[in-house]
């Protein structure tokens, strides 16, 4: 059932204390559960099961609790974004100009269907609209914004941040 | 007190109470989906919608709290039109195989549906796409059926404080299921079945094995041996339309020998065995410094929690097998030996309120004759499911008798499935092995009664024994703090993983919200019990001619290497979620 690429997880020994710190300040604090996560995602980058039952077993809840609101929200991430974290508009604008053959030339470049690559360098997520519709179709890598993107253009644009 | 008028009836009803509570006592009987009493109220489903004077919307009469001059309609052309919308809105996404489906005409959605004239194809859309989960030996989750009450979660989470599982992603994706979508094997259930017991459709289920008992019964090499637990005894007659706490051991004794059972024993016989030697073993605990306390061991569903939650606390529990754990082990020894049968021919089911049970007989170390003790476990409800299938008249058949010599039982191994009955069971058996004096009375009222939690102190010989009696596992949890906290001073601890004991297991006749509303189904169901262990010419285990027998020839002692080899068994450490 469990269809998540499974990527080995690297927490080191200072995330991990630093999570604990954020957690003993919300111990007894009620609707700690959303500071929690949003914090440890902001330590982590993701929030991997490594860092909900550490999560869970210190605010007393159950991990298919603190799951189901991690699942709940899409600001939360299960997979780890890449270096290189590429964000395509789906919204109303940039798909009538065609962002979905964007996206669709992006997946075929990185060989991903959405997540990360097995090199953990680019990693892909459709968003919502950002706020630049007159650049429509837009993409983005990290603070990066490419506008009026054609389809030929994606290689080159992610061979810029190869290597 | 608050005065309401519901339909234009008024009524007074304290402060706090729901439009649904309120309108039930003018006899109005307001429809519910996701609700159920103690369990779960959070108006998700909208199918206990009413119309309140002056409010902008319908409100969820299961949450919604009356005030002073509150007027209620329950029954506008507007209220049916929006339960009847609602209901045929679960229905546009829901596997509408009602036919064969498990639940087919006790389902509380199929009712739903009759009552309010629905048409199931009035939406038509997008369903949900889900795997049945199987992976389990006990349970099986099919989603497609799933309506998203959420009653599953709140008892495994509230009433049971285990949580493995709950709702998940958001909008039409939304489904219940475990964390980071790991099936239910691999997620720290306790396999107790209360999901089962609340769910209002066929969502959740035991896994069936009618199967594999009827192929044993029709193979004429097999010897098939059924042994029911005894508060099998007290839920089945439900299924059969008998009231709630009626004690229908006679007829089902006959339905088994029907049914093809070449021996109809009863695991009663061995709740007495299991007293025999967790007595001792808390003798010999008490005697040697320990550790104590000591739990019991009955009940594999809190055994499971132990180890995977409170794994420190393994060698305070008694390494004793379950009752039906040696009833199969006893059947393929014992008996086995003393009629000249191999024991690869005996084929031995247990019939139990309990999915935990189907879970217990594959675990590792109980195999007593080098087979496995139990091949097959039916919940109650499967058995009467093939009582049904076979034609059998249950109403009216005569009463039977459970076969000789391992039929026979005591009060004691009868008060087995009631919480606090193994304790009473126990202390009976403890208090005269330790005096060395039969006991004048026998009844231990206080360990009795359906309390989450109870103690009792006896003075025993001249020492004083503090025990505990807990059911429940948020129960057992409260109680487990303690002892691993180093604060107890308890010496025995009987925990049962049910509320209300195994009377209450998740093997046992479903009730509908309706029926959970208006009866206290725990203490009818334990009263059956109690009246049985009142009326029994013997009342203590070891009292039990066939248990003395079954000592002198064959095991020796209690607590001897002999009764350790066939009737123990050792606990490990299991991992939460595997990485």
């Amino acid at each position: 059932m469990a269809n998540q690429q499974k990527i080995p997880f690297t927490g080191t020994k200072a995330q991990e204390q630093k999570l604990r710190k954020v957690l003993r300040g919300l111990k007894n604090v009620d609707g700690a559960l959303m500071p929690a996560l949003q914090q440890a995602q902001d330590i982590y980058g993701y929030l991997p099961i490594e860092v909900q039952e550490i999560i869970a077993d210190t605010l007393g809840l159950s991990l298919a609790e603190v799951y189901g609101v991690a699942t709940f929200y899409s600001q939360f991430t299960l997979t780890p974004k890449g270096k290189y974290k590429i964000g395509v508009c789906l919204g109303t604008a940039c798909y009538v100009k065609g962002s979905g053959d964007i996206y669709a030339e992006i997946q075929k470049q990185l060989g991903i269907e959405s997540g990360i690559t097995p090199d953990l360098q680019f990693s892909l997520d459709a968003t919502r609209c950002i706020g630049c519709c007159g650049l429509a179709p837009v993409m983005t890598v990290n603070d990066d914004v490419y506008g009026k993107m054609t389809k030929d253009q994606v290689a080159g644009i992610i061979a810029k941040y190869k290597n | 007190m608050i005065n309401l008028k519901i339909n234009n009836i008024p009524v007074s009803v304290e402060e706090g109470t729901t439009i649904l509570q309120a309108a039930k006592k003018v006899g109005i009987k307001i429809p519910t989906l996701c609700y159920m009493k103690d369990i779960n109220a959070i108006g998700a489903c909208r199918v206990c919608v009413v119309e309140v004077k002056g409010a902008r919307s319908l409100v969820a009469a299961c949450v919604y709290p009356v005030n002073e001059g509150m007027e209620v309609f329950t029954d506008t052309p507007k209220v049916r039109a929006s339960r009847k919308t609602t209901i045929e809105l679960i229905l546009s996404d829901h596997n509408k195989e009602c036919l064969s489906c498990d639940r087919n005409t006790h389902c509380e959605l199929q009712e739903l549906a009759f009552e309010y004239g629905c048409n199931d194809k009035r939406f038509v859309g997008a369903h949900h796409e889900c795997e049945k989960d199987t992976s389990t030996s006990y349970l099986v989750r099919d989603n497609s059926k799933c309506v998203l009450c959420r009653r599953c979660v709140a008892v495994c989470r509230k009433i049971q404080e285990v949580g493995v599982i709950g709702p998940e992603k958001r909008g039409f994706k939304t489904q219940i299921g475990c964390a980071f979508e790991t099936d239910l094997a691999g997620s720290p259930c306790v396999a107790c079945g209360q999901c089962i017991n609340v769910c209002p459709t066929g969502a959740l289920h035991e896994k069936e094995e009618i199967d594999i008992v009827r192929a044993a019964i029709a193979d004429p090499e097999k010897i098939v041996i059924a042994g029911p637990a005894p508060s099998v005894r007290a839920g089945l007659g439900e299924e059969f339309g008998y009231p709630m706490g009626t004690n229908v051991e006679g007829k089902m004794a006959t339905a088994l020998k029907m049914l093809g059972f070449d021996k109809v024993f009863d695991v009663n016989f061995t709740a007495d065995l299991t007293i025999m030697e967790e007595a001792n073993e808390l003798v010999e605990r008490v005697k040697n410094g320990g550790p104590l306390p000591m739990f019991t061991s009955c009940s594999p569903g809190w055994v499971r929690y132990l180890e995977y939650y409170y794994p420190e606390l393994i060698p305070n529990v008694s390494t004793c097998k379950s009752p039906q754990q040696m009833f199969g082990a006893i059947t393929k020894t014992y008996y086995a030996e003393k009629m000249g049968i191999d024991p690869s021919k005996l084929f031995v089911v247990s019939i139990m309120p309990c999915t935990a049970k189907k879970f217990e007989k594959t675990r590792d170390n109980q195999n007593a004759s080098g087979y496995p003790d139990i091949d097959a476990v039916l919940t109650t409800r499967e058995l009467a499911k093939m009582i049904k299938q076979n034609g059998i008249i249950f109403n009216e058949l005569p009463e039977g008798k459970m076969d000789d010599p391992l039929g026979v039982y005591t009060g004691a191994g009868v008060i087995f499935g009631a919480t606090g009955g193994v304790m009473e069971a126990a202390l009976r058996t403890a208090v005269e092995t330790i005096t060395g004096e039969p006991a004048q009375d026998v009844e231990y009222k206080k360990v009795r009664g359906t309390k989450g939690v109870k103690e009792a102190t006896y003075e025993v010989g001249g020492m004083k024994i503090k025990v505990a009696v807990a059911s429940g596992i948020s129960n057992a949890k409260k109680v487990c703090e303690k002892v691993a906290s180093g604060k107890s001073d308890y010496t025995f601890i009987e925990i049962m993983c049910c509320p209300g004991g195994c009377v209450n297991g998740g093997g046992q006749p479903i009730m509908s919200s309706v029926v959970r509303e208006n009866v206290d189904y725990k203490a009818l169901r334990a009263s059956v019990l109690y009246k049985a262990d009142k009326k029994a010419e013997l009342r203590k285990s070891h009292d039990n001619p066939v248990i003395k027998e079954v000592y002198d020839s064959y095991l020796g002692e209690p607590g001897s290497h002999k009764a350790h080899e066939i009737l123990h068994t050792s606990y490990v450490t299991r991992t939460r979620y595997e990485k």
